[in-house]
């Protein structure tokens, strides 16, 4: 961890999948970061992302390490990417991911179907005033389905939601760490920011 | 378009990282292997160890069991194809696997090139003994490099040896003058472009797992603390007396690869690992890490 110049702390889910690159990412605009592999780490943190990877790795290291209720009952900002997004979904079609069912959505997984139909491609953000294109890369990416009317869709593609925030929580269902374009991850720097 | 075509790929390999990829041989290894929390299963007939103990050729999966068990589980599916043979990586990628292995476990087709990769859509992990090996995988399109290990040895010093030359390898690299790459590209054997990337960046530009002889949480560890980013493991775990426990405790130990106490508890109702072989016992043409060029 190294001084950064603001005081708030972003915790990283560090069980399994690209955390690095959220990492990465948030070095770029100069915040704190702090991998959470243990409960007692939660506490320190100021928001918390979750990274992609593997939804059903991530859900049972979650259950079998003790993390849940602490990640379930964390108030502050959270933003989930992909199987993040998953996680932190009100229920997802696959029974073998536990969610934390902290935004009213139900997610579909590999909705667009196996890694030969991953890609990528521009989409536009609603929330900015400038219209360049933001990179979006969709790995056997998930749909998210809107179930209350609270849920605010900040980007769309082929009419489908893929960037929502819900109160303080973000969700992408492609992956904004494995670009290099950080609008995304300023946008969730300024809902901590709100706190 | 083609950069954004490998970047797609290598996405996939970035999400499997600090994960656990582990050999499945029929429907219900694969179950077992997802409920254990595998980032994904590689689907074969015979798990190395048995490829070795049976001999003959070894050829890509019958595709009637893949489509098995790309039906029972959610994770990723990978399938193996052998050194060169692009018309069994044509028909995998038909299927549909979301990660083919072009891989020295199987009988090599071809005994100068490996397959073109970049042609594919599907994504490639190829093996490596040196960092020169490595580039010339990626060189052909490979979006994932695993050190070789091993297979079917059960014995981690291979992979050790591997590994530890890829990291010393790119370590030489990073204090090089300019003037210098040419000349050590050419004794790798690699392309210039990506061995002048490695010098620039200290890394591999694709993700670098390990494979080859993993049989317990502390091989496991030791593989990441010499800076794997993802452990496969294939006859570790089915041949072992406890497949579902110790599958699960070798994804928590990647997790946990830091920590020895953790790793103390994690390991500690385990029953026995399989047995594993002295390399100096295999012969010097059964080595299966031999193969690639």
């Amino acid at each position: 961890m190294n001084k950064k110049k603001s005081g708030k702390i972003v915790g990283i889910l560090g069980l399994q999948g690209a955390y690095q690159k959220h990492i990465d990412m948030l070095d770029q605009l100069s915040v704190k970061t702090l991998l959470i592999r243990y409960p007692e780490e939660i506490d320190k943190c100021d928001a918390i992302i979750f990274p992609g990877g593997e939804s059903t790795t991530m859900s049972k290291l979650i259950d079998n390490m003790g993390l849940r209720e602490k990640l379930k009952n964390f108030s502050g900002p959270k933003f989930g990417t992909c199987a993040g997004a998953i996680l932190l979904s009100e229920y997802c079609d696959d029974e073998r991911v536990n969610t934390l069912a902290n935004v009213p959505i139900n997610t579909k997984r590999n909705a667009y179907g196996r890694q030969i139909e991953s890609f990528v491609t521009e989409i536009q953000l609603s929330n900015e005033h400038n219209h360049t294109p933001f990179p979006a890369v969709f790995i056997r990416a998930p749909d998210l389905v809107i179930i209350n009317n609270d849920v605010e869709v900040l980007a769309e593609y082929k009419k489908k939601s893929v960037l929502v925030k819900y109160k303080n929580i973000l969700l992408s269902s492609f992956h904004p760490e494995l670009t290099n374009d950080i609008r995304i991850h300023k946008l969730f720097i300024n809902l901590i920011e709100l706190e | 378009m083609d950069k954004s075509k490998f970047d797609v790929k290598v996405g996939l390999a970035e999400m499997l990282k600090g994960g656990v990829i582990m050999d499945v041989t029929n429907s219900e290894q694969a179950k077992i292997a997802e409920d254990a929390g595998a980032v994904a299963v590689m689907a074969l007939e015979r798990i190395p160890s048995d490829i070795r103990a049976d001999g003959g050729v070894a050829r890509m999966s019958n595709p009637k069991m893949i489509k098995e068990i790309q039906d029972i589980v959610s994770i990723p599916v990978m399938a193996k194809c052998r050194i060169g043979h692009f018309a069994e990586a044509q028909i995998l990628e038909a299927m549909e696997i979301d990660f083919i292995d072009e891989s020295e476990v199987l009988t090599p087709a071809d005994e100068t090139n490996h397959v073109w990769k970049h042609d594919f859509k599907v994504p490639f992990v190829c093996g490596c003994r040196n960092l020169g090996e490595a580039l010339r995988r990626i060189g052909e399109g490979a979006a994932m490099i695993r050190t070789k290990g091993e297979a079917g040895s059960g014995n981690i010093v291979e992979a050790v040896r591997h590994m530890r030359t890829v990291q010393s390898d790119i370590k030489k690299l990073t204090v090089l003058q300019d003037d210098e790459i040419m000349a050590v590209a050419k004794d790798m054997g690699a392309p210039f472009h990506l061995v002048k990337q490695v010098a620039k960046e200290g890394k591999l530009p694709v993700p670098n797992f390990a494979a080859g002889g993993v049989a317990t949480p502390a091989d496991a560890s030791l593989m990441m603390q010499l800076g794997a980013e993802t452990v496969f493991v294939g006859s570790g775990i089915f041949k072992s007396e406890d497949p579902a426990a110790r599958a699960k405790a070798i994804v928590q130990a990647v997790t946990y690869y830091d920590d020895p106490k953790k790793l103390a508890e994690i390991s500690a109702s385990l029953k026995d690992a399989m047995r594993g072989i002295e390399i100096s016992e295999i012969p010097e043409n059964e080595r299966l890490a031999e193969r690639g060029w």
